[in-house]
């Protein structure tokens, strides 16, 4: 069993590579139990949102 | 800039006032974040439309013309950073261990698992924060209070959208380090937004 600081790790990975099987597999059991890193995992999808859109928004000073 | 024949049959959006204006806004900005020096920013922006624009290239549309200068603006940066040594090496990123101690101990316990009280749980109305003034400030804060190394790494890989091997090659950091130093700015990143956005709006 992996514990939550390792799942973080991955789950950060999953954002710049195609994770493999057994650490797809590995994720997947782990976040059916832990609300914590569920989260974690959908909030790393979401700050690649967010910075995606960064360099687009103006600074609101200069409206 | 003067206006070149080979573009009058398309549209120059070299000309669109506007347009150029809020490009450049955004390349300053982007690139003050990566040198942390206004002046180097200001300059390598100057330079970056001017190699964009000598190149009397004809550009189909406004995502093309931004493309093309931000892929030249990205080779400037690298090329200041590799200059100045602004980024990782092995000495600045032992530099950080304490600062890292820091972020563990205050998200995971001594077996690894989180925290109650560092426990993420879901972000409200992500998609409303996007279209928020304040947001954006907040957010750009949390990115100016990360170490320099973090930042400069989490940017090419986020914003310019370089993939993880042309990051390690472009700085001379081996994978493993380059994904603990990712792992470590998004870590961050989201316990600053989490306290300064998010725990505020509940």
């Amino acid at each position: 069993m992996i514990n939550c600081k390792e799942v973080t790790k991955l789950l950060s990975e999953a954002q710049d590579r195609k994770l493999n099987l057994a650490e797809k597999i590995t994720l997947k059991i782990h976040t059916s139990m832990c609300a914590g890193c569920r989260n974690f995992g959908i909030q790393m999808k979401q700050l690649k949102v967010f910075s995606s859109h960064f360099l687009d928004k103006k600074d609101p000073s200069e409206k | 800039m003067t206006h070149h024949s080979s573009l009058a049959q398309n549209h120059d959006w070299t000309q669109d006032q506007a347009f150029m204006n809020d490009l450049r806004q955004q390349m300053v900005k982007f690139t003050k974040l990566q040198l942390h020096d206004e002046q180097l920013a200001e300059d390598a922006v100057q330079e970056a439309f001017i190699g964009a624009l000598k190149n009397q290239q004809t550009f189909t549309g406004k995502a093309a013309l931004k493309t093309w200068v931000f892929a030249i603006l990205k080779h400037k940066i690298i090329d200041i950073i590799r200059k100045n040594k602004r980024l990782v090496t092995s000495s600045t990123l032992q530099n950080n261990d304490e600062d890292q101690i820091d972020v563990w101990d205050k998200s995971f316990d001594e077996r690894g698992y989180w925290h109650l009280s560092e426990r993420p749980n879901t972000w409200l109305q992500p998609e409303d924060s996007v279209a928020s003034d304040q947001f954006w400030l907040v957010f750009e804060t949390c990115l100016n209070a990360l170490p320099a190394n973090y930042s400069s790494v989490y940017m090419m890989r986020e914003f310019i959208g370089l993939t993880t091997e042309e990051i390690c090659q472009q700085t001379n950091t081996n994978k493993n380090s380059l994904n603990v130093l990712l792992y470590r700015a998004r870590l961050k990143l989201r316990v600053c937004l989490q306290k300064n956005w998010f725990d505020q709006g509940a």
